[in-house]
């Protein structure tokens, strides 16, 4: 396979780092602009879209007076401040231990590093809800901001590891090597040069860290810490107040383009360019030396923290609680239900992806970036709202088409966690140069064919881990299931809510453990993936 | 230390087969899924209802298991948090597939009342029940009662230390040591009772200051509150008096260390809310709707309500002259406030202020 050897701007979060994403020609190609990919990427964006336009017909409804009245209110500030300084210090947090996670595990002489490559990887299976309750459960102390730090650290942060680690084995070796023989000092070609490499890896990887901060309910619903997502669930849960939770979802997509735009500022025209075509050298690892022992205590802490006390604990509920028994749907009914919704949303988003994404890629322009770049917004729209959104839009114009089934249930899934999708399927279409393409159409073979044969072939496992990031996230979403799934039906996630939620801690615990089991098999896939991302 | 690169021949095969795994999925998923939706759409058999379920998960789960046993028509249960179930009600309008709404409190049903969406009940139904627990309308029937208490930690608090008005909460001395769920649909009758026994102005600085009192203590619900008593976080709260009962239940007796008390007679922070039931005017089952509500009131399903061995609900039974089995304070000898069904209303005065306050 040949790559490209040098990337320019990277898109947006691109967890493979810039060893997969970007343009992959030099050569200007300005390709007609297929009018099927256009129209097919302009279809998704506009689904995409239907969230935002509810909140603008509920915000018009309600008038500017009543929403500027929710909007500029006390309470406003109280979350705004919540909001952004739990934002703020969980992203740096997770940076700092993602980027030195992953740079101990592919730089240094670890002792046991492929053990640890896994097991840093495996809390991105724990729902975040669960490892809250895990904490929460246990002790009283975790509540509210510090809790809220803690928690969500250690449920995140492997977002901010798994791009770094692949951007960090797949980059030049050779920068490195010549700013030390230029006398450059260690600390500092690290600082310049290593971290300069990842910049684009670390900075993708906190763009969905901050997103998923935005957005999260489950685990600040327990720690009894209110973000704007919290309050608006609350808006809609207690007091009827439709226009109100809109406004406040409004605050919340400018806060998320906010922090898409910070993103992109950071990102810059930042050019990473690697020395030689698919130069794959392995550097000499850097000697911990005397650090060996401190830097595996970190790891152990790490593991035990972030894996130790949700397993633990929910395994402590249930032998230590007998409940009463609500009676619940089997585990296996809950299970099989919330794996074929995951399954079916993953498919859909990888398939609804591509044109997006090969526009982005093959046919690169400033209002398909714009394109790109806005079908990111979701990510930080609240699931109750989407769901909601999807009611009104059935009822009010459909007679309640499709309304409490699992298509529709399906079909929220997919515009909720779009982005995540996207970011798989773009970088591994980048892997897939469209010289390749050329080549092949040259010799005789028909437009579809050579997308099926060459380009998807190409981008095969980098659509897996697409569909596997949708299906983890599948698997543990909430509050959108609750409005739209089919009555007399349960998923994991609420069969394990309804549970804690009564205090039935011993009941809650199995539910919470085959939900890791069940995300556990996409999140090893996904680490294989960027694993092998930067073995081109 | 050079890590051997992978044999390209094995990679590739890999990649084929994960390709083929995904799409062999992909299928496989679509087809099921057919299947789910088809199965989910069962909404016109007449011997079927659907139940909205804003009341606690065990105690809607019994009534209906007695009620399909009986009467041998099915109820598909939809469980949520009572006011998004009304909200969804509300959005779903003609379309809704939900043919009963069964609450923890009068508010939502007062709500959609107001709005024109809940038919009539039958005047049986509601002759088992005191007309005061039901409402004035007639579009919906009272099924049980609840009382607000204060839940306590002996070991942080003493009993003779704690308020006897709900008006002394706010006093200085309880800062940090109050807890709150003002989230919780059960807190907002107590500030309507308030509202109407000291006007507004004064209950808008009543809610500044108890949300002062409570500041790092304001919990998401009345489990937690009830939790975080028990275990010493904080040393005492708002809820009503089944939520002890019900922690009691599942943590045992031993375990159990809070305990719980009423307000002064007749204070304003004494309250009793009426959990009940009503049919939705789309209902395409009225004669199945009307049958689950007759149920409700009736007296086996009062029985259920009153017997923890059957439903641990620890409500207060209140049709068909059934009296609760739960050792609690018996319903005929509690001192409410007396405020009606009717003044607690639905509750927006109380939210808006609420809100004001910033405790929404």
């Amino acid at each position: 396979m040949t790559a490209s050897p040098t990337l320019t701007r990277p898109g947006p979060p691109s967890p493979a780092g810039p060893g997969t994403a970007g343009r992959p020609a030099v050569r200007a190609r300005r390709a007609r602009l297929p009018v099927v990919l256009t129209g097919a990427g302009l279809a998704v964006a506009a689904v995409l879209a239907l969230p935002l336009v509810f909140l603008l017909i509920e915000a018009h409804g309600a008038g500017s007076a009543t929403v500027s009245h929710l909007i500029f209110r006390r309470l406003t500030a109280d979350l705004l401040w919540n909001t952004v300084r739990l934002t703020v210090v969980v992203t740096a947090a997770c940076a700092v231990i993602g980027t030195a996670a992953a740079w101990c595990v592919e730089r240094t002489n670890l002792p046991g590093r492929r053990v640890w490559a896994v097991l840093v990887v495996v809390p991105l299976a724990i729902p975040d809800f669960v490892v809250s309750f895990g904490w929460a459960s246990l002790w009283t102390w975790v509540h509210g901001f510090a809790g809220a730090v803690v928690v969500m650290t250690l449920a995140v942060y492997p977002l901010v590891y798994l791009p770094v680690a692949a951007s960090l084995r797949a980059a030049d070796p050779g920068q490195e090597e010549v700013a030390r023989s230029l006398g450059v000092g260690r600390v500092r070609t690290f600082l310049r040069i290593t971290l300069g490499q990842a910049r684009g890896a670390v900075l993708g990887g906190c763009l969905l860290v901050a997103l998923v901060l935005l957005a999260e309910y489950g685990a600040f619903e327990i720690l009894g810490y209110q973000t704007f997502t919290t309050e608006i669930f609350t808006e809609f849960s207690v007091s009827f107040s439709v226009p109100a939770a809109c406004a406040l979802s409004l605050v919340l997509v400018v806060l998320s383009l906010l922090v898409l735009a910070g993103e992109g500022m950071l990102r810059g025209n930042g050019r990473v360019s690697r020395s030689g075509p698919l130069a794959v050298r392995q550097m000499p690892p850097h000697r911990l030396g005397r650090a060996t022992l401190p830097v595996l205590g970190g790891f152990t802490a790490l593991t035990v923290l972030a894996l130790g006390v949700p397993v633990g604990s929910s395994i402590y509920w249930m032998v230590a609680r007998t409940s009463h028994a609500i009676l619940g749907v089997s585990l296996t009914g809950a299970a099989l239900h919330t794996a074929l919704y995951a399954a079916a949303a993953g498919a859909l988003d990888t398939v609804a992806a591509l044109p997006i994404a090969l526009l982005a890629i093959r046919h690169a322009g400033r209002l398909r970036y714009l394109l790109e770049r806005s079908t990111y917004l979701v990510l930080a729209v609240p699931g109750v709202v989407t769901a909601f959104a999807l009611s009104y839009f059935s009822e009010r114009y459909g007679s309640g088409f499709l309304y409490q089934t699992a298509p529709l249930l399906v079909i929220c899934y997919a515009i909720m966690f779009f982005p995540l999708a996207l970011v798989g399927v773009k970088a591994s279409l980048a892997r897939a140069p469209a010289s390749l393409d050329e080549i092949a159409r040259s010799l005789g073979s028909h437009r579809l064919a050579v997308l099926w044969r060459v380009t998807l072939r190409l981008a095969g496992p980098g659509l897996v881990a697409a569909f596997c990031l949708v299906f983890l996230s599948v698997v543990t979403e909430l509050t959108a299931t609750l409005l739209l799934i089919p009555t007399g039906v349960q998923t994991l996630a609420t069969q394990f809510w309804a549970y804690e939620q009564n205090l039935a801690y011993g009941q809650a615990a199995p539910f919470a453990l085959v939900m890791i089991a069940v995300a556990a098999v996409p999140s090893y896939v996904l680490g294989r993936f960027f694993d092998r991302t930067s073995h081109p | 230390m050079a890590i051997p690169r992978k044999p390209a021949a094995r990679f590739r095969g890999r990649r084929r087969a994960r390709w083929m795994t995904a799409a062999a999925a992909l299928a496989a998923g679509c087809g099921l899924l057919a299947g789910c939706g088809g199965s989910a759409a069962s909404g016109g058999d007449p011997q079927s209802i659907t139940l909205y379920n804003g009341q606690h998960v065990q105690t809607a789960q019994n009534l209906v298991a007695a009620f399909e046993k009986a009467t041998g028509i099915t109820v598909n249960i939809r469980s949520d948090d009572e006011d998004t179930l009304a909200d969804q009600i509300v959005t779903e309008g003609s379309h809704s597939p939900a043919d009963v709404f069964l609450t923890e409190n009068s508010p939502p049903l007062e709500s959609l009342q107001a709005k024109g969406l809940l038919a009539k009940v039958n005047s049986s139904t509601l002759s088992h029940v005191p007309a005061r627990f039901s409402s004035p309308h007639g579009d919906w029937v009272g099924v049980s009662g609840r009382v607000s208490v204060l839940i306590y930690n002996p070991g942080l608090i003493s009993a003779g230390q704690l308020p006897t008005k709900v008006s002394q909460l706010a006093d200085p001395r309880y800062k940090g040591k109050l807890a709150l769920a003002p989230q919780e649909t059960d807190f907002q009758p107590i500030v309507t009772s308030y509202l109407r026994a000291y006007g507004q102005a004064a209950t808008q600085h009543w809610l500044e200051t108890i949300k002062a009192n409570a500041s790092g203590h304001i919990y998401p619900d009345n489990e937690t509150i009830a939790d975080e008593v028990n275990r010493g976080a904080v040393a005492f709260g708002i809820v009503n008096q089944y939520y002890w009962y019900r922690m009691r239940a599942e943590i045992g007796a031993s375990s159990t260390k809070a305990q719980i008390t009423h307000f002064a007679a007749g204070d304003p922070g004494y309250v009793i809310d009426v959990s009940g039931a009503g049919v939705l005017k789309s209902s395409a089952h009225q004669g199945a709707a009307q049958k689950f509500l007759a149920f409700l009131v009736s007296k086996q399903g009062q029985e259920i309500i009153a017997d923890p061995s059957k439903s641990i609900s620890y409500e207060y039974p209140i049709g068909s002259g059934v009296t609760t089995q739960a050792g609690e304070t018996p319903f005929s000898q509690l001192q409410p406030y007396p405020i009606t069904i009717a003044e607690l209303g639905d509750g927006s005065t109380a939210i808006t202020l609420m809100r004001q306050a910033g405790l929404l």
